[in-house]
């Protein structure tokens, strides 16, 4: 629970610096190479013959979440609109009801 | 004792909470949901207690079995870290609420009839209401609305398909119910309402995330997991849910993806965690189902905490949208640590509460046969350490560093995150005391080589992909923004068809009004021409004229009677 201050200078963490975080990323690369030759050295109790392709899952893990990201970003160009999207109707109707008011 | 309803507890006694002050409040509000999880794990007995005959029709207030008993441990410590999570507000509205909203979802899963399933139901609708209200914005209030109308709904098809099974079957008794009949379809489709079920759903990410910080960790927890006992008791084994529940899975991870608001993003992984029990109760197996109820137990701790910790995050910074956060964990370790082991909770890692409980669900859809749905189950496994996992920790507590030098959360809020996170990895380490909690005998091992590492590959190719992606820029920044959902047709669509309408209608009307009132002038102005002043009917002749007239009239008479003669 130690507050930090406001003046703390940038690099005094250690996430902070661009080659540390570059290091994860390797940390995870390595794991995730070491992960898929796992594959050769244990039994698989599989329902389906997919589950049997070497490293199916780690493959399958990458590739739908790689689509994920895509498709999602793809479907902002259908699905966003602004923050106050629905605020703003409730606006424009509001405001169109008052002057349907005043007109009579 | 026994016959008492844990749930009556709760809600008893908030009623009592207004006669407490300062820290004897705290206590006594604690103190009542330990009272109905003492109550529920060692005082009730297996079997129907409070029987009651109200106009002929049996009612059984309290019926206690495995299925009723887990989901009422597990909603009483929900209860209780709700309570503990929420003590720094002192809003007696919300405590009260909050407090009945916790006894009628518990009172619910005890209802061993329709009837008083419905009074329940309804009860947590109208009671859980107050905590969106609370927050005393537009927005907030608009939303609750929605919410209440929605929920409410779900209450009345309840009520109507209880009434057409008690006409069938003369028995009001809530047990399996099956797909058959217009009254169990209509019961159906009410606990699907409360479940969050495609195109059923948006209720749920419209209306939580407006609640407040501790309304939304409490809201959490009790609706929509109710609906999951509910189905589970009704409509066990029922295929269709197969299908329902994996569609539930994989859609709200886009939206997840691309939404902005980090309670937002909970509330639409929450509907991706019910597709998993839906799936699970569509399967119906004694595995499945036990997949089923220990993942809402798993699933109601981490989302419970990833919630307080988003909701920390929003009382210190005053802003939960991933645009404008990033770099807390520098000022809020704690709280980052505990968002993680939520995060790590809800993505199944080994070690962690999901895993012992999804793995149940998706082994029993393998060993049924379901190709396609296991293929959707496991990518949408991956897309929840993708959201949920990755994103929410990542944007609110990494990414770049904002600037924002705010307090630790308070300690009340750290203290329950620490119970929730104790608990995930708890369950997580040793699966056993869980395991014996569940309806069906359990004759499961999640760790086995194979299925650790197929996990881990599973999620760190996605963090991989995640990485990557992040790296490369191309994955979507988050960006201040509404996404459509299935709400757009109740908020935009229906009032623009009703405007539409109305329009359409108007220049018709006004036509037909017009010709109305042409008419009517007309048949008033001939009146008036003939009746009106210096009209012929309404001439006033002089008496002299008069006697005139009578006379000619006479000599008429005379000359007629002459001439007859």
């Amino acid at each position: 629970m130690t507050e930090s201050s406001p003046e703390v200078a940038e690099g005094r963490y250690w996430l902070d610096q661009p080659k540390n975080v570059t290091l994860i990323v390797w940390i995870l690369v390595v794991v995730c190479v070491l992960l898929f030759f796992a594959d050769a050295f244990y039994h698989k109790h599989s329902h389906f013959e997919i589950e049997d392709l070497f490293g199916f899952y780690g493959v399958y893990g990458f590739f739908v979440c790689v689509a994920l990201v895509l498709i999602a970003k793809s479907l902002r160009t259908i699905l966003m609109r602004s923050e106050d999207y629905y605020e703003s109707e409730h606006e424009a109707h509001r405001t169109s009801g008052k002057s349907l008011h005043t007109h009579e | 004792m026994s016959s008492l309803s844990p749930g009556l507890i709760l809600i008893l006694g908030a009623l009592a909470v207004p006669l407490f002050r300062g820290t004897a409040r705290q206590f006594y509000m604690l103190a009542l949901p330990v009272m109905a999880l003492l109550t529920s794990s060692f005082l009730l007995e297996s079997g129907v207690h409070g029987e009651l005959t109200l106009l002929g029709v049996e009612l059984e207030l309290v019926r206690v079995d495995r299925l009723s008993t887990i989901f009422g441990i597990i909603f009483s410590i929900a209860a209780a870290l709700a309570v503990l999570y929420n003590q720094h507000d002192q809003d007696p509205v919300q405590q009260i609420a909050g407090l009945i909203y916790a006894g009628a979802a518990i009172g619910a899963v005890y209802a061993g009839d329709l009837l008083t399933l419905f009074i329940f139901w309804e009860l947590t609708a109208i009671s859980s209401v107050f905590l969106i209200w609370a927050s005393k914005t537009e927005r907030a209030y608009s939303a609750g609305m929605r919410y209440l109308i929605i929920q409410v709904g779900s209450g009345v098809l309840l009520m109507a398909g209880a009434l057409l099974h008690y006409a069938d079957t003369g028995s009001l008794t809530f047990d399996e119910l099956g797909l058959n009949g217009v009254g169990n379809t209509l019961i159906f489709l009410a606990f699907g309402i409360k479940c969050a079920f495609p195109l059923l759903h948006n209720w749920l990410e419209d209306a939580y995330p407006e609640a407040t910080v501790g309304g939304t960790v409490m809201l959490s927890a009790f609706t929509t997991k109710l609906a999951v006992y509910s189905l589970a008791r009704g409509f066990p084994g029922t295929e269709i849910l197969v299908y329902i529940g994996v569609t539930m899975t994989a859609f709200p991870i886009f939206y997840a993806v691309i939404e902005n608001d980090l309670r937002r993003v909970l509330a639409y992984s929450l509907n991706n965690q019910l597709g998993f029990m839906v799936t699970g109760i569509g399967i119906g197996t004694p595995l499945a189902i036990n997949g089923t109820a220990a993942h809402a137990f798993c699933h109601i701790l981490y989302k419970a905490l990833l919630f307080m910790s988003m909701g920390a995050v929003l009382h210190r910074t005053g802003t939960i949208k991933g645009s404008e956060l990033g770099g807390l964990y520098k000022s809020m370790p704690w709280t980052t640590g505990f968002c993680i082991v939520g995060a790590a909770s809800i993505s199944a890692f080994p070690l962690f509460s999901g895993f012992v409980s999804k793995s149940m669900i998706l082994t029993a859809v393998a060993e049924q046969g379901y190709f396609v749905p296991w293929l959707l189950l496991l990518f949408a496994s991956a897309g929840v350490f993708h959201h949920s996992g990755i994103k929410i920790p990542f944007f609110a507590f990494f990414a770049h560093d904002n600037g924002m030098r705010v307090q630790e959360a308070p300690r009340n809020m750290l203290i329950a995150m620490g119970i929730a996170a104790f608990l995930c990895v708890g369950i997580g380490v040793f699966p056993q005391p869980l395991y014996a909690l569940l309806p069906h005998p359990v004759d499961y091992h999640p760790y086995s080589t194979y299925h650790v590492i197929n996990q881990l590959q599973l999620l760190l190719f996605s963090a991989l992909a995640f990485t990557w992606l992040m790296r490369t820029g191309v994955y979507p920044p988050e960006l201040r923004s509404t996404n459509l959902d299935f709400d757009v047709v109740y908020r935009r669509g229906l009032p623009a068809l009703t405007r539409g309408l109305i329009s359409l209608v108007q220049p018709m009307d006004k036509a037909v009004r017009e010709g109305a009132v042409r008419v009517l002038h007309r048949i008033v102005a001939g009146f008036y021409r003939y009746s009106g002043p210096g009209g012929s009917l309404a001439r006033t002749l002089g008496a002299g004229s008069m006697v005139f007239w009578v006379l000619a009239m006479l000599a008429a008479y005379l000359l007629i009677s002459l001439a007859g003669t």
